[in-house]
């Protein structure tokens, strides 16, 4: 395990109001990767650190490489051909990218949530179950006990636990979304990747899952895609941004949302952009 | 700096920014009224000024009400909130400084009639040009957003205290010398100390004006050289002889 502690997670500021440092060792470390979706050059030498149990937002204009970032954590791209990745993503030192590790592993290490909830057309029992079964072979009862605690650790238990045998399709947006973060963890990964987790819901879903994302960090490492400024600025400890294919500045949230340091940065989370 | 893709936006800014303009010129006429009162006697100047001060104090409601709504409209980050921040801070500076010049006023009206020798307001009087030149220059840096401005009127504060503590001495004098300065001596004095603390107002809003171009707090520790509330005068000893 990668346990170095990486300098630019302090930075230093000139602002003398709390930097808000995020002092944490490395989970994912990206080292000059090149994206590129045939003869697209989607990411271009991106160099950028994650902390571990920390919340790192990604932000940006559409089309700027953030999910496709987000989508190589994951080694979703294997699924398509022509898409290719250069470079190294180092997973607790190990390369996501280079074919050391098969993509199943990877993705029960690294889970992902996704802008439309996407529950499994069965029970919301099985819906939790379903990838643990492919992953571990449980009992009974430690299965009926992991169902419940990831759907109290997804804040949906109170809301489930006299229904978890009828489908997860009759849920609300809101709750079919915490479903999916509790199938998600289900599975125990490190990381969990959220791309757009809250655009398609309302606002008192969005501030559930925010509030959960704030509990889940105590546990988990995670990436959050989103288009949402405020929620950036509200969830995340570290700030991305990211346009036309390349990392513009990272920093902390405290600092990108009330002094940041490039133009282009400024431009965009003021709405400035052209 | 390019302006936003929700052009309203820019309006309501500029619409801020213009609000704290206008209370600039009426907080530093206010100032410059008063101690031009003072200087003639001018019971009338004087009540104009006190009824005067309502109107900045409007305009810092409005200042206010609109800065909420813009917050609350807009969730501003980066630039776009420190200029609100520092409309809000400053507009708080201004209506104060309105304060302190109706005050004085006050006491214009309140030592009219009396028998006050020239010389004794001519020391408040060189104050108070040092102030109003502090403050019309915060004022051109605030909407020039001029960083280095902003920071030389900041280090000029010492200036204006060192002239206060000299003052206070000179009218301390005064009073031992005849009993009958006292009234307006003393008077004078908080005249004098209200203008000192329109300096200080001034002094808050560069280090306003420097947080807001820069995103960074001015970090030395502010230049003081108020000693009054250490100084006394003693009684020449030859009246205590007799």
């Amino acid at each position: 395990m990668n346990s170095a502690v990486d300098p630019t997670f302090n930075l230093s500021s000139s602002v003398s109001a709390k930097p808000g440092a995020v002092e944490a060792p490395t989970k994912i470390k990206v080292n000059n990767l090149n994206f590129y979706y045939g003869q697209n050059h989607a990411l271009k030498s991106i160099n950028f650190q994650i902390p571990e149990k920390r919340v790192t937002a990604m932000i940006g204009p559409s089309g700027c490489g953030k999910s496709t970032l987000l989508r190589v954590f994951n080694r979703m791209y294997d699924l398509y051909p022509g898409q290719r990745a250069e470079g190294e993503v180092l997973f607790d030192g190990v390369n996501v990218v280079g074919k050391e590790l098969d993509s199943t592993v990877v993705r029960s290490r690294i889970g992902m949530v996704f802008q439309k909830p996407t529950p499994f057309p069965m029970s919301i029992y099985d819906n939790i179950a379903f990838g643990v079964r492919l992953h571990e072979r449980i009992g009974k009862a430690a299965m009926d006990e992991r169902v419940e605690s990831c759907l109290r650790k997804a804040a949906i238990w109170e809301e489930t636990k006299d229904r978890l045998h009828t489908s997860a399709l009759g849920m609300s947006g809101g709750q079919q979304q915490r479903l999916c973060i509790a199938r998600t963890i289900a599975v125990r990964p490190e990381v969990i990747l959220l791309d757009e987790p809250t655009s398609a819901l309302d606002p008192i879903s969005t501030s559930k899952i925010e509030d959960l994302i704030d509990e889940l960090k105590q546990e988990f490492t995670i990436v959050i895609v989103t288009h949402n400024m405020q929620q950036a600025a509200r969830c995340a400890d570290l700030t991305a941004f990211f346009y036309l294919g390349e990392l513009v500045e990272v920093g902390t949230s405290d600092v990108i949302f009330t002094n940041p340091k490039e133009i282009k940065t400024r431009d965009y989370i003021t709405g400035r952009f052209g | 700096m390019s302006d936003h893709t929700v052009s309203a936006f820019d309006a309501e800014l500029k619409e801020l920014g213009r609000k704290i303009v206008e209370m600039g010129g009426q907080a530093e006429r206010l100032v410059s009224d008063s101690v031009g009162a003072l200087i003639r006697r001018d019971g009338v100047a004087a009540q104009r000024v006190v009824v005067m001060d309502a109107a900045i104090d409007q305009l810092q409601r409005e200042i206010e009400d609109k800065a909420v709504l813009v917050i609350a409209k807009r969730q501003p980050v980066a630039s776009d909130l420190r200029d609100i921040v520092a409309t809000l801070r400053i507009s708080n500076d201004l209506e104060r400084i309105g304060d302190l010049a109706k005050n004085v006023g006050k006491r214009v009206l309140a030592i009219e009639g009396e028998y006050h020798p020239q010389k004794l307001v001519r020391g408040v009087e060189h104050m108070s040009d040092l102030v109003l030149e502090q403050l019309k220059e915060v004022l051109d840096a605030y909407a020039g957003r001029d960083q280095a401005k902003a920071l030389d009127v900041w280090r000029k504060d010492a200036n204006v205290d060192t002239m206060y503590t000299s003052l206070f001495r000179e009218l301390l004098t005064y009073m031992m010398e005849d009993p009958r300065n006292i009234s307006v001596c003393t008077h004078l004095l908080f005249c004098a100390k209200n203008i000192e603390r329109i300096g200080d107002h001034a002094t808050n809003i560069a280090e306003t004006v420097f947080y807001m171009v820069s995103g960074s707090m001015i970090s030395d520790d502010r230049p003081k050289a108020d000693v009054s509330s250490e100084t006394t005068v003693s009684f020449p000893t030859r009246t205590l002889q007799g």
